[in-house]
């Protein structure tokens, strides 16, 4: 015998099944995935380019600030320069430059520093508070002198997924915004490995798996073709996550 | 003796009703499976595991949630999708019934509609299922004034609002909604209770669709004719 509630649930879980299956075709998708452009284009019409995300009194940080993703790389080249204490680690800068660079952590604090007390927002819906120290992203990209033409830039990191350097993504606008800064420390001391030693990126428009840790290499391109699967970071390529992770 | 049929709802109405069931559905299934990835709330401007959650809620099983499989990455695919649906088919809806003067018609809720022998009277008509004024049967009851004014002018902005506080993105161009709800993590929590509220007020009027007469309440949100009850 069928009861009314396994009837009521039934037609629900059918029109939900026609949800699962319709997502499954390419036009739906496409025009699904267009929300991301959509967002991404009323937020940029809305705000000025340089519009800062909140900051924070030191009051207002949260007591603790979990660690997710990688919480360490745990590859031979990441210990070693671990135990050497990140001496021998160097940031390349390459791509659409005019002068590549390869930058010790001295190098980068020889650069105009920010400290910014900001929240992070987690694609799965929690946040934190915490203190960022290091140059702006901005100030480094001058420094090598990016190339007309160049769209993005794409940050490779020293930890592994699938084989393969974690890899993330970001466009001129946020690149050279105020509050995209290199970090090196973070509540005042230097970066501790769960929270991406020696320098992660702080992109604070933007949810926290674009914020990449363990960053090796930062890289100017025109296109986002060929890197990866092509769609301009390791979330984007494999699970389907926005590339704009505005909201 | 001939059933009298009226017209009673506007194009408008009845397509943006239809609008509007599609994303509610939509967002409230894909909104269960995002809060699958962190089901815990909190308030103030952080929260995360080692705060203090205010609720930890259920995990909401396959059959609700869009998709049924966890995925959060098409979960919000299909939520921030249909969040543009939900906001601008709001918006112009309102500027429309702004314009006919639906709402200065049909929705102000009068004063002499507020006294409580009036409210009172309603309830129990209500009670009694008597749902229509026989002598204005196509003008709404007080309680259905006042619920549809509460959803269309209250907990679908608010809805929107929090769900717009919960974007970085927004947050620097608008920070002062992070200050009128106290916080992302309240504007989240505002964001499930404004959810809950909406899909409790989803049940009562499809109750009230049944109750008053399913196939005439429906005919009239999709054809806009309604046959008067004798």
């Amino acid at each position: 015998m069928i009861r009314r509630r396994t009837l009521i649930a039934g037609g629900a879980g059918l029109a939900l099944a026609g949800c699962d299956r319709v997502i499954r075709q390419p036009e739906v998708r496409t025009i699904l995935f267009k929300g991301e452009d959509m967002h991404r284009g009323l937020q940029r019409a809305l705000s000025h380019r340089d519009a800062l995300a909140p900051e924070f009194r030191p009051d207002q940080m949260s007591p603790r600030f979990r660690t997710n993703g990688t919480r360490d790389p745990g590859t031979p080249e990441y210990a070693a320069l671990r135990a050497g204490r990140f001496a021998d680690w160097r940031l390349t800068v390459d791509g659409h430059v005019a002068r590549p660079l390869r930058l010790s952590l001295s190098d980068l604090g020889a650069f105009p520093q920010r400290a910014q007390i900001t929240r992070h927002d987690c694609v799965e819906g929690w946040s934190a508070i915490g203190k960022w120290q290091g140059p702006r992203l901005g100030e480094v990209l001058k420094a090598a002198g990016v190339r007309d033409g160049a769209r993005y830039i794409v940050f490779t990191c020293a930890d592994l997924y699938g084989g393969a350097p974690y890899y993330e993504s970001i466009d001129l606008v946020d690149a050279f915004h105020p509050q995209t800064i290199l970090a090196w420390a973070m509540n005042d001391r230097f970066l501790d490995v769960g929270h991406g030693a020696p320098l992660r990126l702080r992109v604070e428009r933007q949810l926290g798996y674009k914020h990449a840790k363990y960053l090796m290499r930062v890289t100017a391109v025109d296109s986002l073709a060929g890197i990866g699967k092509g769609r301009g970071g390791y979330w984007e390529d494999n699970v389907d996550y926005d590339w704009w992770a505005g909201i | 003796m001939r059933a009298t049929v009226i017209r009673r709802h506007r194009l408008s109405t009845r397509v943006w009703h239809a609008v509007n069931a599609v994303s509610m559905f939509v967002l409230i299934g894909s909104g269960l499976g995002i809060s699958n990835a962190h089901p815990r709330l909190y308030w103030g401007a952080y929260g995360a595991n080692f705060d203090h959650a205010w609720a930890t809620l259920p995990r909401f099983p396959a059959w609700i949630t869009i998709p049924a499989s966890y995925n959060l990455a098409i979960s919000r695919r299909w939520h921030l999708f249909f969040a543009l649906v939900l906001a601008f088919s709001l918006l112009a809806y309102l500027i429309v019934a702004l314009v006919n003067r639906h709402i200065a018609r049909d929705l102000r809720v009068r004063r002499r509609d507020l006294s409580p022998a009036h409210l009172a009277a309603d309830a129990r008509a209500h009670l009694a299922l008597r749902f229509h004024d026989p002598e204005a049967p196509g003008a709404y009851n007080v309680l259905q004034k006042l619920s549809y004014v509460a959803v269309l002018f209250v907990l679908l902005p608010l809805v929107i609002v929090t769900g717009l506080a919960l974007s970085p993105g927004m947050n620097a161009i608008w920070p002062w909604l992070l200050d009128l709800f106290g916080g992302r993590q309240s504007a989240r929590s505002l964001h499930f209770i404004a959810m809950a509220a909406i899909a409790g007020f989803t049940v009562v009027h499809l109750a009230m669709v049944i109750l008053a007469g399913p196939w005439n309440e429906l005919r009239s949100i999709v054809t806009g004719r309604w046959r008067v009850p004798e």
